[in-house]
């Protein structure tokens, strides 16, 4: 009976969900009818991973991995800066403000405004000759003539040519550090187990595996875009909101106790912080970082009103994705972006899930 | 709470926590005084000092200019939060109180749709949408949102139900209450809380969608997002009406949470703290 309830909804789910990601994959290792993109029924040729290959090394298609790199930079600065603004809120919050119901409304409230409202106001707040740039003036100084959404100025550049030799180095480290961990709780066969991929990846590395890599014949720099500053400054301002909220719940639910009897040890305000309070809202961090880190990879409606979808400088795979899609009408490309975007917001989201569920079980 | 150090502690965390909240409204500031200059005052290098007498006109121009697509935001939210609540209702309760095999997995599958990136399923979504006809119109998003809220509903819903005692269940079944009777007579009215949670969550996160108001509306059906989105997208454009509607676009959600705040925050944290 109850099953028969709720099984529409799993049906659609399951279709909606898993059907429809299904047929992306499909999509995006076939040709999609060149030509024919819009039609019901295209006349599609299974082409495998070639529009994968194209996407990460072919020659025409610099802006989907500058794209990539915006979107990891994005994602990294964004996430801390709201954890950060979002713990020190909090922590101001949590030390008997007069007024604290009111400051709690104006941290929160952009939260309930949508990404293109946001969007919108923040485009008005950095225009070049404009908003924040002006302000040097009122104190007698020259306007300030940073180009908040269309820099071209980039940081930490580094050669896409040297990535597998980084991703490999990362892997294996990866690998091995797991192993150590392993082991030094004595679980010595998961260990071994945990190592081997790292071992066999040193090892094929040592023996020149790396060096045959090559994923482009030639120098392609790519690095951090200055643009995307004043994208992360809007969205922390949306979302930093959010972060204090959990971590104030995270504060409020902390025993009285826990707090006296480190003060009876005679430890001292900033220590029972340190010590007692912080330890205890690590997994709450974790949370934040799961929900704000899928947020930040799928990113788009905030960049699409900010500086809108033809702004090379602040691009994402997420806008690149519907302008190939919908305006460039190739729907196998625009598929395997979606992938890769989904592949990337998989590896946050499925440990999550994975630890959660086990731990109710248990 | 701690005990800070008395006096001087207090008073620099109450000073920097008025400093931050001046940081945070001052984009709300500049909105509304940008919405109520005329465009003939609006100056890039006076654009912080408010206008000496406000212009209205902007608000009577945006009001006329956004009213069909703010009809569709109300009409597409207040359709799909409904139907959607009431769907997440059944379904909570048949997921937190009811076994059946696999229900072990069906939860986390569930929830994995919550998080997945709307691309990764657009172009099949798309392409079914003008394969059912509902392609470009308002029911067509309501689907959409209906089912894409599935997840959470389901799971906030849930939370909630946790909290009811299996024990009451189980008597009421040996009384001999079925499943519906169950629902009906047990469940649903204690449904008042989690549905107000519920509803006002999902009808911000409708309201304010973008990526399938754009790619499924058609212009006579897009909400409001879109619209707001095409008018301050373009270039050259006098600044005090996408201002406006940008105020348009947020009263209803920043009422709510103005109004509901309680209840939006419990929305909001449910996700995170249960995991």
């Amino acid at each position: 009976m109850a099953l028969i309830v709720v099984l529409p909804s799993l049906i659609l789910l399951a279709v909606f969900v898993y059907g429809f990601i299904a047929q992306t994959v499909y999509i995006s290792l076939t040709d999609w009818g060149q030509g024919a993109a819009l039609a019901l029924k295209p006349d599609t040729r299974f082409v495998g991973a070639y529009n994968y290959r194209e996407m990460f090394t072919g020659f025409l298609n610099v802006r989907f991995r500058q794209d990539l790199v915006n979107m990891v930079f994005f994602t990294v600065l964004f996430v801390a800066a709201s954890l950060g603004l979002g713990l020190m809120l909090a922590t101001i919050l949590d030390q008997r403000i007069r007024g604290e119901a009111f400051f709690r409304t104006v941290f929160l409230f952009p939260m309930s405004l949508s990404f293109i409202v946001t969007g919108t106001i923040w485009r008005w707040l950095l225009q070049p000759r404009g908003g924040v740039n002006v302000l040097p003036s009122y104190v007698g100084l020259p306007p300030a003539s940073f180009l908040w959404l269309s820099s071209r100025d980039q940081a930490l550049r580094f050669n896409w040519q040297a990535l597998p030799i980084f991703a490999v180095a990362v892997a294996a480290a990866a690998f091995i550090t797991w192993a150590a961990w392993l082991a030094a709780r004595r679980r010595l066969r998961a260990a071994a187990l945990a190592g081997l991929p790292g071992v066999v990846l040193m090892a094929w590395s040592a023996a020149g595996g790396l060096a045959r890599l090559e994923i482009l014949p030639f120098e392609e720099p790519h690095g951090f875009n200055l643009a995307l500053i004043g994208v992360v400054i809007a969205a922390t301002w949306q979302m930093s909101g959010y972060t204090m909220a959990l971590y104030l719940a995270g504060l409020r639910t902390i025993p009285d106790e826990l707090r006296e009897a480190a003060r009876v040890d005679g430890a001292s305000p900033l220590q029972v912080y340190r010590y007692v309070e912080l330890p205890l809202l690590t997994p709450i961090t974790w949370s934040a970082v799961i929900v704000l880190g899928h947020i930040a990879l799928k990113i788009f409606d905030l960049v699409f009103a900010m500086a809108g979808p033809d702004n090379a400088p602040t691009s994402v795979p997420a806008i690149l994705m519907f302008l190939t899609t919908f305006r460039g009408n190739e729907l196998a490309k625009g598929a395997s972006i979606a992938v890769v975007l989904l592949v990337m917001v998989s590896f946050l989201i499925i440990p999550y899930l994975v630890a959660t569920f086990r731990g109710r079980r248990a | 709470m701690y005990q800070h150090g008395a006096g001087r502690t207090g008073w620099v965390m109450q000073a920097l926590v008025i400093l931050l909240a001046v940081v945070y409204l001052i984009p709300v500031y500049l909105t509304i005084i940008t919405s109520l200059k005329a465009p003939a005052d609006i100056n890039l290098m006076t654009a912080w000092v408010p206008p000496a007498r406000p212009y209205w006109a902007s608000y009577t121009t945006a009001l006329a200019k956004f009213a069909p697509s703010l009809k569709n935001s109300v009409l597409l939210a207040v359709s799909a939060t409904l139907l959607s609540a009431a769907l997440g209702s059944v379904n909570g309760y048949v997921l937190c109180k009811w076994r059946f095999p696999g229900a072990r997995f069906v939860l986390p599958l569930v929830v994995f749709g919550m998080f997945i990136p709307y691309q990764s399923i657009l172009v099949p979504l798309f392409q079914f949408m003008r394969g059912i006809g509902l392609y470009g119109g308002l029911p067509g998003l309501v689907l959409v949102h209906v089912v894409y809220g599935l997840p959470i509903t389901t799971l906030l819903f849930r939370s909630f139900y946790e909290e009811i005692p299996d024990e009451l269940l189980g008597a009421a079944f040996i009384d001999g209450a079925d499943f519906f009777r169950i629902y009906r007579w047990l469940i649903l009215p204690l449904s008042g809380p989690p549905f107000l949670v519920v509803a006002i969550w999902q009808f911000t996160q409708i309201w304010n969608e973008f990526l399938f108001a754009v790619t499924l509306a058609r212009p006579a059906s897009q909400p409001i997002t879109v619209a707001l989105a095409n008018l301050a997208g373009g270039q050259a454009v006098s600044w005090n009406l996408p201002m406006a509607g940008s105020v348009l676009a947020a009263l209803p959600t920043v009422v709510v949470y103005v109004l509901l705040g309680r209840y939006f925050i419990r929305g909001l944290l449910a996700g995170a703290l249960k995991g």
